[in-house]
């Protein structure tokens, strides 16, 4: 099987699989990487997103073959190794703006996205970013409470 | 890699005895002098459901080696946060710091057996089961560390796990007072609880704990375990509901996709074992594409389901008489309307996911099932096993809103485990798979009657209610695991299930003199189950839809008309709050706002809504621009918990009026994806504001369904106030409103 070096959260990972594997199973197979999550295999729903040197995609059909020298970044790679989050991380905290969770990994990464290139978005802009990210628990207004909030702390 | 269960609590699980009973309870109040100690009074009413069923403390909490407590629930955590709200309770009746709690939820064999996770009832029973213990085991503490430090219970001070003399010279926690045993007492009343007004915790925004564990990733969801040797799994459903295999030919499959270990095929079951995941998915595709399958006609024309319906429904059944509703109706006007709710799904973003291991003896199996103990039957059944021969530990998933596929997948993991023994096999659905199997919240009639008086108010009412089943939920039948359909000998299903989810507030909450509700019940076309609010979100929407037609025909305002035909005082503050919170709403041109009112189950918690829309004139479009909530759960365990789910509620069942229906044709579900069943997406949602009237001194009632009947309505009276269009027919789509 062929090798593949990827930079994942600022370090090396050499992988050997099939090319057609999905980033989103190498980083959680094989990396055990559990921010990115299956939610739907068919990129409509943003569960698995990661950040794909700084923007944010979504990884679940992204064969590994395609990802090259790009930076990858996932949920974990967003702490610091002191482990202070993110301010993006810190205000879903902050704003508690989750229930079940499994949708926050591509909420935050989504985010993180969205503020590298907009620092003061507006709730439009904020809706607009995240139109491929998908909620079942209607935790809608605190996300859109939380990225405010980050916003204002970057 | 997760620790489950964690060694040093087994460890001292293992070592411990059990003290005898027979210590007298002390008396209530044991501390009322000293500041630092909160004062408590005795509680003499009726214990709950669960309590009753596991009656020692021990079997609810237990003292960790360091003196912190383990609390035991048999529910399980669905993203509602009752983990947080069990840990609340607990700490408070005990005085601990939060950190000094940890919940264990549902474990077969070690936590109590509690059913289902379901039908907003984890507060009311878990967590008050949890208070009694909590409080029962104080007493008893404080009485053993009396007797320990040798001084009397009035000289103690009981405080963040710690018991001091009051000069402070002397000190023990809760492991040094048990010193190795676990209080084995039966929870009886009269119990010593700590004042409402003293809490530290109860009633109060407190955060959840997981949260901050979820930003970093470091929550285990089921689909994160990884074990050792670990293996994958798919399971190749049939082509439609009751399809049989043909034929499968497996014979290219090692050579086209690598890692395949094993396929198991059982009569009509196909899995597919392999080393890697995606290896998994590329198998399953590799069968599909070399299987055949019977098909056939299995549902009616989607366009004629509810005649369909209206078809096979058995006679109908009274479920309520009050008066004499054909001598209300006689001589008094008199208006109809009915109501229809298509095929709803649970729609959870993770697809269901199962893993089992069989170690030559037991079959352990880790599921997001909403009752664990339930499920365990219906697998044991299934299998042909012993229950004691299994074992199942309780993780979350992704919030489920109901029976969804977590038990199926439970099942599809257990027999490929009996198959390939000594390995975790870990089957992860698809999304096709959870969208087409999953069991539908059932499609529902709604038809109503009522005549207004002279005062134009309501002299007689009728309910006519059509439903399938709102609860397949595994149980001792094991055909409600939808394996069992498939196995070489397929199990027939017996019973039909829970029929009274129905016709829940079927019955309007309203005094009025002559009504009645009659049920129609049907065996319907698609799997169906529970899902959120059963069939309450059916009959609320039809019934406060019509409540303003009703005040409409009587000339009254909406509210008003409401408020007129209500006695409980609780049921009129919601209303009148939910009016002054829009109070100062201003309508622009093509914007409308409607109400509506429920009193869950018509026993539980409070809700009044209020919906602003927007609609398009030229394109029947909806906007929704505002959702307002007044809420009165009883007595309120988390503010912020609370608040999340009655917001989270109105959010979905919005999505549900305005957006979603299974679609099917006569062979299979076609709505296999989000794009053939688009839910809510950021630029549908509307801002939310809820109030929560907090009543302390009335039961704890669970919230999780409570915003979810009313929302339908509301959004479609504001519909009505909008645009002039009323529509009966959910959900309420563009092409209705302009085809009207």
């Amino acid at each position: 099987m062929p090798k593949y070096t990827l930079h994942i959260n600022g370090s090396e990972k050499v992988v050997d699989t099939e090319p057609d594997t999905p980033l989103l199973y190498v980083l959680r197979d094989y990396l055990e990487l559990n921010g990115p999550k299956f939610g739907c295999g068919l990129s409509q729903c943003g569960s698995c997103m990661v950040l794909v040197d700084g923007n944010a995609v979504t990884s679940c059909i992204r064969p590994v073959a395609s990802v090259g020298d790009s930076k990858v970044v996932t949920l974990e790679g967003l702490t610091s190794k002191s482990g202070d989050l993110h301010p993006v991380q810190q205000a879903f905290v902050q704003e508690q703006a989750a229930q079940c969770g499994y949708c926050l990994n591509g909420m935050v990464m989504t985010s993180v996205g969205l503020l590298n290139r907009n620092t003061n978005p507006d709730e439009g802009e904020i809706k607009e970013a995240l139109r491929m990210n998908l909620c079942r628990c209607g935790t809608h207004t605190r996300i859109i409470k939380a990225i405010k909030r980050a916003a204002k702390n970057l | 890699m997760i620790e489950l269960p964690k060694t040093s609590r087994r460890r001292f699980l293992r070592n411990i005895g059990y003290l005898s009973v027979g210590f007298p309870l002390l008396n209530s109040c044991s501390s009322k002098q000293d500041l630092t100690v909160a004062a408590r009074m005795n509680y003499d009413g009726n214990l709950p459901g669960s309590i009753r069923n596991a009656s020692q403390v021990n079997a609810w909490l237990q003292v960790l080696e360091d003196g912190r407590v383990m609390v035991f629930s048999g529910k399980v955590e669905l993203g509602q946060g009752i983990r947080m709200a069990i840990c609340q309770v607990a700490a408070e009746e005990l005085d601990l710091e939060l950190d000094q709690v940890e919940v264990h939820m549902a474990e077969t064999g070690l936590t109590p057996d509690e059913g289902y996770t379901a039908g907003s009832g984890s507060v009311q029973n878990s967590a008050m089961s949890v208070r009694y213990a909590a409080a029962t085991a104080r007493q008893k503490l404080v009485e053993l560390a009396s007797i320990k430090l040798k001084s009397p219970v009035e000289d103690l001070v009981f405080y963040n796990g710690k018991v001091k003399t009051k000069k402070g010279n002397q000190s023990l926690n809760f492991a040094e007072i048990l010193d190795g045993v676990q209080i084995d007492m039966e929870v009886t009343v009269p119990v010593s609880l700590k004042v409402n007004t003293e809490y530290r915790y109860v009633g109060k925004p407190i955060p959840r704990k997981d949260i901050d564990k979820m930003v970093r990733a470091e929550t285990n969801y089921i689909q994160d375990l990884r074990f050792p040797g670990m293996v994958h799994a798919r399971v190749l459903r049939p082509k439609g509901y009751q399809s049989k295999l043909v034929k499968l030919d497996e014979s290219g499959l090692s050579t086209e996709v690598s890692g395949v270990t094993k396929t198991v095929i059982n009569g009509s079951f196909v899995g597919v074992i392999t080393e890697r995941e995606y290896q998994a998915v590329k198998a399953v595709d590799f069968l599909r594409n070399h299987s055949e399958w019977t098909v056939g006609s299995f549902f009616p024309d989607q366009k004629d389901l509810f005649t369909h319906i209206k078809s096979i429904a058995d006679p109908s059944q009274s479920i309520r008489n009050d008066g004499d509703v054909n001598a209300g109706f006689g001589g008094n006007k008199t208006f109809k309307a009915a109501y229809t709710k298509p095929y709803l799904k649970h729609g959870s973003m993770g697809p269901a996911c199962g893993i089992a291991i069989y170690d030559g003896d037991i079959l352990h199996i880790w599921s997001h099932s909403q009752g664990i103990y339930p499920m365990r039957k219906a697998i044991a059944g299934m299998l042909k096993m012993e229950v004691d021969k299994i074992h199942v530990i309780a993780v979350p998933g992704a919030g489920c809103f109901g029976h969804s596929t977590a038990d199926d997948a439970a099942a599809d993991a257990a027999i490929l485990a009996m198959n390939y023994p000594r390995k975790h096999i870990r089957v992860q659905w698809s999304r096709e798979d959870e969208h087409t199997w999953d069991p539908f919240g059932t499609a529902m009639i709604m038809e109503l009657e009522a005549s207004l008086g002279e005062d134009g108010k309501i002299i007689a009412w009728k309910s006519e209610v059509w439903t399938d089943s709102h609860s397949m939920r595994p149980n001792d039948e094991p055909a409600t695991l939808l394996d069992t359909r498939y196995l070489e000998n397929p199990i027939e299903l017996k019973s039909r299930g829970y029929l009274g989810g129905g016709h829940r507030n079927a019955d309007p909450y309203y005094s009025i003199p002559n009504m009645q509700v009659n049920a129609h019940y049907f065996d319907g076309p698609l799997r169906v189950s529970s899902l959120r609010s059963l069939g309450s979100y059916t009959n609320i929407f039809s019934i406060e839809s019509f409540m303003d037609e009703l005040a409409e025909k009587a000339g009254k305002d909406p509210l008003e008309f409401r408020l007129a035909h209500l006695e409980d005082e609780r049921a009129i503050a919601v209303v009148h709050k939910v009016r002054e919170m829009c109070g100062d709403e201003v309508l622009k041109e093509g914007e409308g706002i409607g109400f509506a009112f429920s009193r869950y189950k018509n026993t539980a918690a409070y809700s009044a809504l209020g919906a602003k829309v927007w609609v398009d004139k030229t394109t029947g479009e909806v906007q929704i621009k505002k959702m307002w909530a007044a809420v009165d759960v009883g007595e309120i365990i988390n503010l912020d918990g609370i608040t999340n789910q009655i917001e989270g509620g109105m959010i979905q069942a919005a999505s549900w009026t305005l957006k979603e229906q299974v679609t099917f044709t006569q062979e299979e579900i076609t709505s296999t994806d989000w794009s053939s069943y688009p839910i809510f997406r950021f630029s549908e949602i509307s801002e939310v504001e809820v109030v929560m009237i907090n009543r302390p001194d009335r039961p704890a009632e669970g919230g999780g369904e409570v915003s979810m009947p009313p929302t339908g309505a509301a959004i479609a009276n504001a519909v009505y106030n909008a645009s002039g269009k009323r529509i009966y027919d959910l959900p309420i789509t563009a092409e209705k409103i302009k085809s009207r």
